[in-house]
């Protein structure tokens, strides 16, 4: 008995593992786009392990929200693990919203917390909107209107942060 | 493509900033509070199970007891 439990843990273990290898960075990003912080690229140069990444609130967020889904891993039943962590996440973000009200140098630095949430569930997840409305406890309209409020915000203001322009600057001139 | 979808276009590629560095241990913390939730979740289900025994017991008791089921005594 026990020693069955025992295999059954550490299969889990093994694709658990496994998944968060392959999604955790996608995970971590959006993350790192709802808590507001400025986070680093990959490969944006030295200094990585300078102890303040810019991602802790981040990585509090998603650790929490993986947690959930390692422990209901056994009873995902088909469903894809990647959108459950999405969801818990997004739930998680939803109900301590207000932890995340002040500017933190972000790209997502203008928005509010909810606005930030619609919109990455919505442009950077393309989740559709009945899903997003759904997840979120807010009418079809509602979620159209945010979003659309959200983009001519972001597109309003002079938008272009350091990390955007240093990342952009080498693509446009090949 | 209508305008809004060009707006919404737009604003994808700002969020698209390329993925953040997955600190290596963030997987082995996730698991490991995640097998504190099945350890909580293990503990209320023992405990929801042993006074479940405990109710079912006492009425066995209470039952065996009073024998509701057997007619009162005649009153004179």
């Amino acid at each position: 008995m026990n020693e069955r439990r025992a295999a059954r843990e550490r299969r889990r273990a093994q694709e658990f593992e496994l998944f968060v290898a392959g999604a955790g960075g996608r995970l971590l990003h959006a993350a790192l786009l709802l808590t507001g912080e400025p986070g680093r690229a990959v490969g944006s140069g030295a200094g990585v392990d300078d102890g303040s990444r810019g991602t802790e609130a981040a990585e509090r967020l998603l650790t929490a929200s993986l947690a959930r889904t390692y422990a209901d891993w056994g009873r995902l039943r088909g469903e894809d693990p990647y959108a459950r962590t999405r969801q818990e996440m997004a739930a998680r973000f939803a109900r301590t919203a207000r932890r995340y009200r002040h500017p933190r140098g972000g790209v997502l630095d203008r928005l509010a917390p909810r606005e930030r949430l619609v919109l990455v569930l919505r442009l950077h997840e393309g989740v559709a909107e009945e899903q997003t409305a759904a997840a979120l406890g807010l009418s079809v309209e509602r979620v159209r209107i945010i979003c659309t409020r959200a983009v001519n915000t972001l597109r309003s203001r002079p938008a272009t942060p350091p990390v955007a322009a240093a990342r952009q600057a080498p693509g446009a001139a090949p | 493509m209508s305008a809004h979808d060009r707006k919404e276009e737009e604003v994808r590629r700002m969020l698209d900033l390329g993925h953040p560095r997955v600190p290596p241990e963030l997987a082995a913390r996730a698991a490991a509070r995640g097998r504190g939730i099945l350890r909580a979740r293990r503990a209320v289900r023992a405990v929801a199970w042993v006074l479940l025994l405990i109710a079912v017991v006492a009425f066995c008791v209470w039952a065996a007891i009073e024998a509701p089921w057997s007619a009162p005594p005649r009153e004179p």
